[in-house]
């Protein structure tokens, strides 16, 4: 464990593998709500939340429970339904104890269930940082440190995103290629220049 | 037979998944890359359609209505973990070409959107050609992504080169290129609609 794997993970989690504009995890979600600025904060904040508890949870799980009762196939079938729960969980705590926190992203939180970014991460920690079932060395840190960086990286991707949809907003363009396809492309530039962080080495 | 035949029909054209749903795009652009890995997905997702489709409508009276969403995604994991361990099993260069994008059908809009727009309310022969028609639809959807990028990336078609002194366009076998492409074709989805309306 040291302080450059660290920097690695970042770079590569923020801008080399962007978790939208790489991996095409959450595209529903950012093709959605990426139309004004607020709701992408709102629902970015919401996001990044809940894929660093996530990563957290799903790390523990396989840990002590899956890997001890070689039970590993069952990756799949327990993340999601542990990550459904935990969602669940933070709706009813949210709306119960702060009405105003709900009012900004609760309407948010459902849709992050299903949302493909969460249990990417979490599937993505466990392929990373267990070797033939083995956490490796400072296992834990990697995984939630890779949550945060994933969170961050989607937030960064849907804060750029809306900024230029609500421009395009303004604009005259064919009636074929608004909204989706206009989106989808705007995002292919975007995800060029991102590209140019991939000569980055340490 | 003809009234299944519809249902199984509707999946592919009018009701497209990824072009006119625009729905499961996560995989649809992350494997896209040549089109052994599409038909590969798009099997894959068909199996786990299918299944998960009889299935939610086996059970669609038994279930109460508040805790179905849970009960769906639970059926829909199970059948994606055979289809994961299959792969493994039997196709382990398959397996690692797609990545995590297997287990990530769980959370593959498409598929929970027919089981609780369609499957949780039809009968199960219904449901069966629903699931088998989306499934189609997918994968046609994923072998025409697929081979314009291979094509135009690498210049070969299910890894045979066709032209020679072809020089491929490196850009769409990568992940900007999946965006240009899948914005592209709908935007000329849109185009044929907006005639034809």
């Amino acid at each position: 464990m040291n302080a450059a794997q660290f920097l690695t993970i970042f770079i590569s989690a923020v801008f080399v593998h962007n978790v939208i504009l790489s991996r095409f995890l959450g595209l529903c979600s950012f093709v959605a709500i990426s139309k004004e600025t607020k709701p992408a904060l709102a629902m970015s904040m919401a996001v990044m939340f809940v894929i660093t508890m996530s990563s957290i949870i799903t790390w523990f799980i396989y840990r002590f429970l899956l890997v001890p009762f070689g039970l590993t196939y069952l990756r799949t079938i327990s993340f999601i339904l542990v990550i459904a729960t935990f969602v669940q969980f933070v709706e009813m705590v949210v709306r119960k104890t702060s009405p105003a926190l709900y009012r900004l992203f609760g309407i948010y939180l459902p849709l992050i269930t299903v949302n493909c970014a969460v249990l990417g991460v979490a599937v993505l920690n466990v392929d990373m940082f267990f070797l033939d079932n083995k956490a490796v060395p400072g296992s834990f840190y990697y995984s939630l440190f890779q949550g945060i960086c994933v969170g961050l990286g989607y937030g960064l991707a849907m804060l750029l995103m809306s900024g230029i949809r609500e421009r395009l907003e303004l604009c005259n363009i064919p009636k074929a290629m608004k909204d989706f396809p206009l989106a989808f492309i705007s995002a292919s530039i975007m995800s060029l220049s991102f590209f140019g962080f991939n000569g980055f080495r340490f | 037979m003809k009234k299944y035949f519809q249902e199984f029909v509707r999946g592919i054209i009018k009701e497209n998944p990824t072009f006119v749903l625009v729905l499961g795009l996560c995989p649809t652009l992350a494997v896209s890359t040549s089109v052994r890995n599409g038909i590969g997905m798009g099997v894959a997702a068909t199996f786990v359609l299918l299944g998960s489709n009889i299935i939610v409508s086996l059970i669609r009276n038994i279930v109460p209505d508040k805790i179905r969403i849970p009960c769906f995604i639970v059926i829909i994991a199970t059948f994606v973990t055979i289809a994961e361990m299959m792969m493994k099993a039997y196709s382990p260069v398959l397996d690692r070409a797609l990545g995590i994008y297997v287990p990530l059908i769980v959370v593959n809009c498409m598929v929970l959107g027919r089981a609780e727009a369609y499957a949780s309310k039809q009968t199960v022969i219904k449901s069966f050609f629903d699931g088998l028609g989306m499934g189609v639809g997918f994968t046609l959807a994923l072998i025409l992504i697929s081979g314009i990028r291979e094509f135009l990336g690498a210049g070969t078609l299910l890894g045979h080169s066709l032209i020679k002194g072809f020089h491929p366009v490196f850009l769409l076998g990568m992940p900007p290129g999946a965006l240009l492409v899948i914005g592209l074709l709908l935007g000329f989805f849109n185009l044929l609609k907006n005639r034809k309306a």
